[in-house]
């Protein structure tokens, strides 16, 4: 029960960051990215201000033994920077530049996003549900061609 | 235009703060990516009530916000469904082979000095550099 009150405040809490630092406007977060064009520097203010507190926050957890309503702190699932993960960022990175939408603002402005907001969460979903079958697909073609799944900076 | 970057500063420290909220008290990484995605394959059932806890405060209090705003607040998204709908799959599929997005491995990844955090930023913000060039600049369909 007390999971999920806080998982909703932290959800909501998040949501209102979106909104009040600009991120559910596409203008801004395309402005952002557009180092051709009128840059924005706005988004930069954003990432630097939510890494502070965080960083805080890994501080404490590395010192506490488990978080407050029980079990683990979070792991490193892995410490490699692999094809998949050069592969998806790319991927991801081009599809936010083309419509400034990200996850989190994504759902954060479904309130008032209109069907263009409600056609990219939607697509959004698609592309989730073929995720797993295009990981197949890229390690059986890096298979084919002699390798496993090649680390960059190992 | 000029304050823009004290609002970006404040909305930024608030989500630091929920991502810190939901790390120290449940025990979580908030990546926006991953929490979706897990409910969207299945793959994070194991967890649903967490995730849709946290996607519906996602959803429902920025809504309850917008009164407070004196102008309409407005995504101003491309009327361009096809771009649109391109971006929505590029996102979907990507945050997912990537295992995580700007609120995973941007805010939770680089404030531990996770090496894969660090990378895929530079990675998604070289292409999303490059993506705004393209479709903006070069193609003109933004």
């Amino acid at each position: 029960m007390f999971r999920n009150v806080f998982a909703f405040l932290a959800g909501g809490l998040f949501g209102a960051g979106l909104l009040v630092s600009g991120m559910t406007n596409t203008e801004k977060v395309q402005g952002w990215l557009d180092i051709f064009g009128d840059w924005d520097p706005t988004l930069a203010f954003v990432l630097g201000g939510a890494i502070l507190p965080m960083a805080v926050a890994w501080n404490i957890a590395a010192r506490r033994a488990r978080p407050v309503l029980g079990g683990e702190m979070p792991g490193r699932s892995s410490t490699q920077i692999d094809r998949n993960l050069v592969i998806g960022s790319l991927m991801f990175g081009a599809g936010w530049g083309m419509a400034g939408l990200c996850p989190g603002p994504a759902v954060a402005s479904i309130g008032w996003g209109g069907v263009g907001g409600l056609v990219f969460l939607l697509a959004m979903i698609a592309g989730m549900l073929a995720a797993p079958g295009l990981r197949r697909r890229l390690d059986r073609a890096a298979a084919a061609l002699g390798g496993q799944n090649p680390q960059l900076g190992a | 235009m000029q304050v823009d970057w004290i609002w970006g500063l404040v909305g930024g420290l608030m989500i630091g703060s929920a991502a810190a909220l939901y790390l120290l008290v449940n025990g979580r990484i908030m990546g926006a990516s991953g929490i979706i995605g897990g409910l969207v394959d299945r793959s994070g059932w194991g967890t649903w009530a967490e995730r849709l806890a946290f996607v519906a405060g996602l959803a429902l209090v920025p809504v309850l916000l917008l009164p407070l705003y004196a102008v309409e607040v407005s995504t101003n998204i491309t009327s361009n469904l096809w771009v649109v709908i391109g971006a929505g799959l590029l996102v979907g599929v990507g945050t997912r082979l990537a295992n995580g997005c700007t609120s995973g491995h941007g805010v939770c990844g680089i404030s531990r000095f996770s090496l894969r955090g660090m990378g895929a930023t530079i990675f998604y913000l070289l292409a999303g550099g490059l993506s705004v060039v393209l479709f903006k600049h070069l193609l003109g369909v933004i």
